[in-house]
């Protein structure tokens, strides 16, 4: 019965993912192809974020910690 | 949009005469004079306090708008692509093979909106009406093969469809009944067609008893009538203005005011909608400095106005309008197309609603199409003016004068609404039209729908903003079997498609539960309650007016 409950809710989500981009009034064949361009786009931007972030990150907490760092032997 | 100082009016005085300091001189001068009319009427006062909303919307809902029109003019780019290199059949017009070469027959480009926007959702419009529009008719069903492009009917009939897009206002479209028994013996002793202009043969005696009876019924010296509302307009503007002539017209009026200022040949101004200060700049900026480059005084200024609007449902700021052009001596034309017989408190427009005196109005010109049931338009005013247009109308000229039978039905319905049939049957009209408007406004109001225009207007138009969202909604209107008109982008501006409900006095209280229902419905559906002004749904309210009002 919950699955049923969310099953509808993302039928409701599609349907208004639907109307807003105008989907709803593009014919199938233009729809498939709008979804599968919008999918491989947002597939990519996960692998990016997967693969990037972290190092970014890391490299981000090296750089400001080494200048604090630096900050509090110069105060010493 | 709409001037939050301005145009309140209660207990019978101009409260926003004090804010707006350009008015001051001329306001206290018509003040005085309003009060004076509204107590001499001796009508019950009406608490008058002019409530016109514009809400704007989120601006997530501009954002995905805008974002939803960028979709489909890149899958328009693509498709016109196709179609241009062949892959793809072109249904659109184009040139034969041999003309190819030839200086281009179609504007492609111009097209685009229609071509790839409007066609896909192209099945809300033009839908075949196979009855009398009354508050239910019946449609024929259609379906289309290939995307709208072509349609085919099904033969089937969708019966009993509740009608919110007529201009139905008073109730009085229906098909034949025995109150339309003089309309029958006109049309046998008369026939139907006139065959001749005004200024030839086409002068009936029909025509005459209803002029005197339009005359009397907006309190003014004379009229004319003519056989199209459009052309009443459209052929009369460039009567009465030429060149050399100043006309100062409202942003938003109808096409066809706009084709009549522009074939007069006069210079157009236009001023921000319902906006005082911006009509009383450009007036000021007309008479200090006159003609363009000959610095010449304007031979005449006319104002251009409509009495309610219909994409906004917003009515005309009449008590301002009159002293603004007063203290500047301008001309007024007020185009009471959809407010004749819908707003005032026995159905005479804008100038009862207001309590201002018809004679202040220069010109009054209204439609027989809204509320009357029938077709044509008139203008009405001083005797002089009318005797003028008879004269030199184009349209007495050279367009073919009202048909008998349609004159009849206005003759009816004008006595019908002035009560001199014996009966209160108008009025009572009059005032369910003002109740079912205040009732489904408020109840819309409250659902959360953004509405605009003015609360005592009969044309409610909701904001929808989205194209997908338009196309969906009427769809589902129309599988719950209600029709309604949604309007998007040339008639309205790109980013604000709306539906557009038009309340009628033959709807009841059921039938409007059933669309507001249906309406709630939808709306949550398609997440369209977008005003952040929400009250809360409190059923017994709406029991308690609908007792005192029914009392």
């Amino acid at each position: 019965m919950d699955f049923r409950r969310v099953k509808d809710y993302f039928s409701w989500l599609y349907y208004q993912y639907q109307i807003i981009s105008c989907c709803a009034v593009l014919e199938p064949w233009e729809r498939s192809m709008f979804n599968t361009i919008l999918l491989t786009i947002f597939a990519m931007v996960v692998y990016t974020a997967y693969v990037f972030i972290p190092i970014h990150i890391r490299l981000a907490w090296e750089f400001f910690s080494k200048i604090c760092g630096y900050h509090s032997t110069i105060s010493n | 949009m709409a001037n939050p100082g301005g145009g309140a009016v209660g207990n019978g005085t101009l409260h926003n005469c004090k804010t707006e300091s350009n008015c001051v001189q001329g306001g206290h001068c018509t003040k005085n004079g309003i009060v004076r009319e509204a107590q001499q009427n001796g009508k019950p006062h009406i608490n008058m306090e002019i409530e016109e909303s514009f809400e704007e919307a989120p601006l997530h809902v501009m954002v995905f708008t805008y974002m939803g029109y960028g979709i489909g003019t890149l899958f328009g780019y693509l498709r016109d692509f196709l179609r241009n290199w062949g892959i793809e059949k072109c249904n659109a017009a184009v040139e034969r093979e041999e003309q190819k070469d030839f200086v281009p027959l179609y504007q492609d480009f111009e097209n685009f909106y229609t071509r790839n926007l409007y066609m896909r959702i192209r099945d809300n419009w033009n839908r075949p009406v196979c009855s009398a529009p009354g508050p239910h008719f019946d449609m024929l069903e259609r379906v289309s093969d290939d995307y709208n492009w072509t349609f085919r009917f099904t033969g089937r009939v969708i019966k009993d469809v509740i009608n919110m897009g007529s201009y139905n206002f008073l109730g009085l479209v229906s098909k034949y009944n025995e109150s339309m028994r003089t309309v029958k013996e006109v049309l046998e002793r008369y026939g139907t067609g006139v065959a001749s202009t005004r200024h030839e043969m086409g002068t009936l005696d029909k025509h005459k008893e209803l002029e005197d009876l339009v005359a009397k019924f907006l309190n003014v010296e004379a009229a004319m009538v003519f056989g199209m509302g459009f052309a009443t307009n459209s052929m009369n503007i460039p009567v009465l203005v030429g060149k050399g002539c100043l006309i100062l017209s409202d942003e938003l009026n109808h096409t066809s005011v706009v084709l009549g200022a522009r074939l007069s040949g006069a210079t157009i101004r236009t001023f921000k909608h319902n906006n005082m200060q911006s009509l009383e700049k450009l007036l000021r900026d007309a008479i200090i400095y006159g003609q363009p480059r000959t610095r010449r005084a304007w031979k005449k200024i006319l104002i251009l106005v409509e009495g309610i609007y219909s994409m906004e449902g917003s009515i005309v700021r009449l008590p301002q309008i009159v002293a603004l052009k007063k203290k500047y001596k301008a001309y007024l034309y007020v185009d009471e197309a959809h407010s004749i017989g819908s707003v005032g408190p026995t159905g005479r427009g804008v100038s009862e609603f207001f309590g201002i005196d018809p004679g202040d109005v220069d010109v009054l010109m209204g439609t027989f199409t809204k509320s009357f049931g029938a077709a044509g338009g008139y203008i009405a005013g001083k005797k002089e003016l009318v005797d003028y247009i008879r004269v030199h109308s184009h349209s007495a000229v050279y367009a073919t004068s009202m048909s008998p039978p349609v004159a009849e039905q206005i003759i009816r319905a004008m006595k019908l609404i002035m009560g001199l049939d014996g009966t209160t049957q108008g009025l009572q009209r009059v005032q369910q039209l003002a109740k079912n408007t205040k009732y489904f406004r408020q109840r819309l109001r409250e659902m959360g729908f953004i509405i605009y225009g003015n609360d005592h207007s009969p044309v409610v138009p909701v904001l929808l903003y989205m194209p997908g969202k338009v196309a969906a909604f009427a769809r589902h209107m129309l599988e719950k079997k209600i029709a309604v008109v949604v309007v998007g982008f040339p008639a309205t501006p790109l980013a604000e498609a709306r539906a557009r409900f038009c309340i009628s006095a033959a709807h009841t209280r059921e039938m409007l539960d059933k669309v507001l229902e249906a309406t709630d419905e939808i709306g949550d559906l398609l997440q369209v309650k977008y005003s952040r002004h929400r009250h809360s749904a409190r059923p017994e309210l709406y029991d308690e007016t609908s007792f005192e009002l029914d009392d």
